[in-house]
């Protein structure tokens, strides 16, 4: 709790800018989505300065942490900030998670005449069978098969597996000032995420392609592409964030004492790594 | 007491910037906790303004004076505007303002995301208020968002979703720093059991907001990809399912009931002791309580969606699992009602709103335990008792706790005494107003009528009337309340820092008006400073 010089700035310029980053980029995708011809423009425009905000704030920081301002109470508060942060990430990936057993353990059985349902199946959906994948009873989005889950998913599985001991490794050099090894494990962990997403991406062109699987059909399309897209996203933004390290790496910005940036982007790509486990064996396997 | 106070430091943090930029660019935690107040005192008479439009036309059976599809959008946006434009960051600049006074901090732990998510807000709601002059209007869905009538309605259903995500980032970060601020940035001495009750209700609060803002994320992510990119999470010719909606939704949405109401316990518990000048009774209990109350958040929601044909099983469920809530709920009432009782009490109008919110509020928890009896239910719900029920709980709990705040802690803001006979005029005015807005609508949704529907069969004609004139009433009577803070920030009798006679705490012991820089030393707190003290620990 020593907080004598807990390090205040006078100002903050980078948060309204952000702001109003925010606010264009959201004015864009919702006019994009109604089709409106301006709004992947705004969308873009909105999308830029939100990422001349990220440059600029962390640059502040960086600058505040190289120039010694922050104490040990500063950096508790953001092993806080970062903590809760991954928390409500969890969160977000719980409701996906939600809908994919509400569909498979209730409401599609429901549909199938289970508990309930018998009449709802009778008088509206007769002949509808309850199974897993399903695209419903009015079969939208066509005939699909499913991608197995011990080929390319096994693989990408293993993939960010050893992604995550190579980040390991990369903080045992850290801690050991070893900064050849550190920063060679950390392209490695770059690397592999950079392979997982390449692999994620030929399956998706795969699914749409050849199996007929897409985003339209039903709830197995909705529930399959929407946990593993946001979950690429955030492997795609792990991936930029540990970048980021990976150069503040090479300069020296770290110590062996005090390279919470990197703690903090390790933290995410672990929680990246165990919501895809969970992907892996709910969407894939089961 | 040994070096509490410390001397202006306005030049500390070297050149401090003047006029729009000093707010613009602010990362102190009272300039924010300002913004955030005056923010929602804006929005309170912008949601305010909507529910009079609906209080007008149900005046009278009979559409006279906006159409259906307006007035939908009317109780859509009026609910949207309370929630997360009022009642919220009313609470989020309380925090802002006396969490790090309370706990003896030099700031908020992280003040530039402070400014970041205050900034979002304006943005926001600017967003969700453009959809009101939309071709195809704002949402008139309700502010559930129901599907499939919500994907049923106009385009404007993506700039909803998308002020909504603005909201939930503001609201996740806010609450990031409110925790980070009270678990790294208390004075020495000022243990978690030491910690004033406000503080202990917003720890608990922020937990809560950054557990559930996600899903609703989540939801509203789903509803989007529904309307516009073919998915059938709500759809059941997917195979998905509407009800699935409401879930998710009502997992965000009790939680988030209780986001509204459990820093207004705090409020409410500061004061109380205050103006009876005793202890709070049970502080350790109503620390227990909280977190009970938080917990029970978590495995209730169904009780918002009876109706809906649900397994027995779980009707049953969270039937007991709501009724258990007024367990906790009840040990804050008796120990509020112990910590008056042989108390050397006055009523000032601080006090004056926590006794109302005590009274009131258990009128609409008790109204809330008859909506949990699961066959009560089936009668009561989507009428007019429900509406009543939550005004109540609302109204006279979350709002009378803010104006309760607002009142307690106005003199330590400005250096001046408010008007304490308009403060007790206009406490009385909307005491009674709002009862006469808010009970006649037990009876009415008893009777049978229906919510959000702008005409109504005749018989239900005369509460409608007491009920629009109450609201008329109440409505106009809050300008009085802005007079009466106008005035007081202009200037009046000077505050001394204790300003009350009984109250305890660290932000009794900074001057009034509060330095904009306080206790940049950390103070040292041992129980005969703590606010509460607990026979019990």
């Amino acid at each position: 709790m020593a907080q004598g010089s807990y390090f205040v700035p006078a100002t903050a310029k980078w948060p309204i800018v952000g702001t109003v980053g925010m606010f264009i980029m959201m004015i864009g995708a919702a006019n994009w989505v109604n089709n409106g011809p301006t709004g992947p423009w705004f969308f873009a425009a909105g999308s830029a300065i939100v990422i001349l905000m990220c440059f600029g704030w962390f640059a502040d920081v960086i600058r505040e942490s190289q120039g010694g301002l922050y104490n040990s109470a500063v950096d508790a508060s953001f092993r806080q900030g970062m903590i809760w942060f991954i928390f409500s990430e969890v969160m977000f990936f719980a409701a996906f998670f939600g809908a994919l057993f509400y569909a498979r353990v209730l409401s599609v059985p429901w549909l199938g005449g289970a508990g309930t349902g018998a009449m709802t199946n009778e008088l509206l959906w007769p002949g509808f069978e309850a199974a897993w994948p399903t695209h419903g009873p009015a079969e939208l989005g066509g005939a699909f098969q499913t991608i197995p889950g011990f080929g390319l998913p096994l693989l990408n599985t293993m993939i960010l597996l050893t992604s995550g001991i190579t980040l390991t490794l990369a903080h045992w050099a850290l801690k050991r000032s070893q900064r050849g090894l550190l920063v060679f494990w950390l392209f490695a962990t770059i690397g592999l995420g950079v392979v997982f997403l390449f692999i994620q991406g030929y399956e998706y062109v795969h699914a749409y392609r050849d199996l007929g699987l897409t985003l339209g059909s039903g709830i197995y399309g909705s529930t399959f592409f929407m946990l593993t897209g946001f979950h690429g996203i955030h492997v795609t933004l792990g991936a930029i964030m540990l970048l980021v390290i990976a150069i503040r790496c090479v300069r020296g910005h770290f110590t062996k004492k005090n390279h919470f940036g990197f703690e903090a982007c390790a933290w995410y790509w672990h929680f990246v790594d165990v919501v895809w486990l969970a992907l892996f064996i709910f969407v894939y396997v089961i | 007491m040994s070096h509490t106070t410390t001397a202006d430091h306005d030049d500390h943090h070297g050149h401090h910037p003047t006029g729009i930029a000093r707010w613009l660019f602010s990362t102190n935690h009272k300039e924010i906790g300002t913004l955030y107040l005056v923010f929602s005192l804006i929005m309170f008479f912008v949601g305010g303004a909507m529910a009079l439009v609906i209080r007008a036309e149900l005046f009278a059976p009979g559409l006279q004076l906006v159409n259906p599809e307006f007035f939908n959008q009317m109780t859509t946006m009026h609910a949207l505007v309370m929630i997360f434009g009022a009642v919220m960051p009313a609470f989020v600049g309380l925090a802002n303002w006396m969490v790090p006074l309370m706990i003896g901090a030099p700031d908020m732990a992280l003040p530039r995301m402070n400014n970041w998510s205050f900034w979002i807000m304006p943005f926001a709601f600017t967003l969700l208020l453009a959809t009101l002059f939309m071709p195809s209007g704002a949402p008139a869905s309700g502010w559930t968002l129901y599907p499939p009538l919500s994907l049923q309605g106009g385009n404007s259903l993506a700039f909803v979703i998308f002020a909504i995500h603005l909201m939930g980032i503001s609201s996740i970060m806010g609450a990031i720093n409110i925790i980070a601020t009270i678990l790294n940035m208390r004075a020495p001495g000022m243990t978690l059991l030491r910690m004033p009750l406000f503080v202990w209700t917003w720890l608990i609060t922020a937990f809560l907001l950054i557990a559930v803002m996600p899903v609703l994320a989540g939801a509203v992510t789903m509803l989007l990809t529904d309307r516009f990119f073919g998915t059938s999470f709500f759809n059941a010719a997917g195979g998905g399912d509407p009800v699935l909606y409401q879930h998710i939704f009502w997992f965000f949405g009790h939680p988030e009931v209780y986001i509204m109401i459990l820093p207004a316990f705090g409020i409410v518990s500061e004061i109380i002791p205050t103006f009876s000048r005793k202890r709070l009774f049970g502080y350790t209990s109503m620390v227990y309580a909280t977190a009970a109350i938080a917990f029970l958040s978590f495995i209730v929601w169904a009780h918002h969606m009876f109706t809906v044909g649900m397994p027995l099983g779980a009707m049953l469920f969270f039937m007991y699992a709501t009724m258990i809530i007024a367990v906790p709920t009840g040990i804050k009432i008796f120990n509020w009602v112990a910590t008056m009782w042989r108390g050397s009490m006055s009523f000032e109008t601080p006090m004056l709103f926590a006794l109302g919110f005590v009274v009131l509020f258990t009128i609409g928890g008790l109204s809330g335990i008859m909506l949990a009896i699961v066959p009560a239910n089936f009668q009561y719900h989507d009428s007019y008792f429900v509406v009543a029920h939550f005004h109540y709980v609302l109204v006279t709990g979350a709002i009378y706790s803010i104006m309760a705040a607002v009142y307690y802690w106005l003199p330590k803001w400005t250096g001046y005494m408010y008007n304490e006979k308009l403060g007790k005029i206009h406490f009385w005015w909307s005491t009674v107003w709002v009862n006469v807005l808010f009970f006649p609508q037990h009876y009415l949704g008893l009777a049978g009528m229906p919510r959000r529907i702008p005409d109504y069969a005749v018989q239900f004609t005369e509460f409608n009337m007491i009920s629009s004139v109450g609201g008329f009433m109440f409505g106009f009577g809050q300008l009085l309340f802005v007079y009466i803070i106008w005035q007081c920030a202009r200037g009046g009798e000077k505050a001394t820092a204790q300003v009350w006679e009984g109250a305890r705490g660290l932000e009794w012991t900074v001057p009034s008006p509060a330095p904009l820089h306080t206790f940049d030393t950390p103070p040292l707190v041992d129980d005969s400073v703590a606010v509460h003290k607990d026979s019990l620990t």
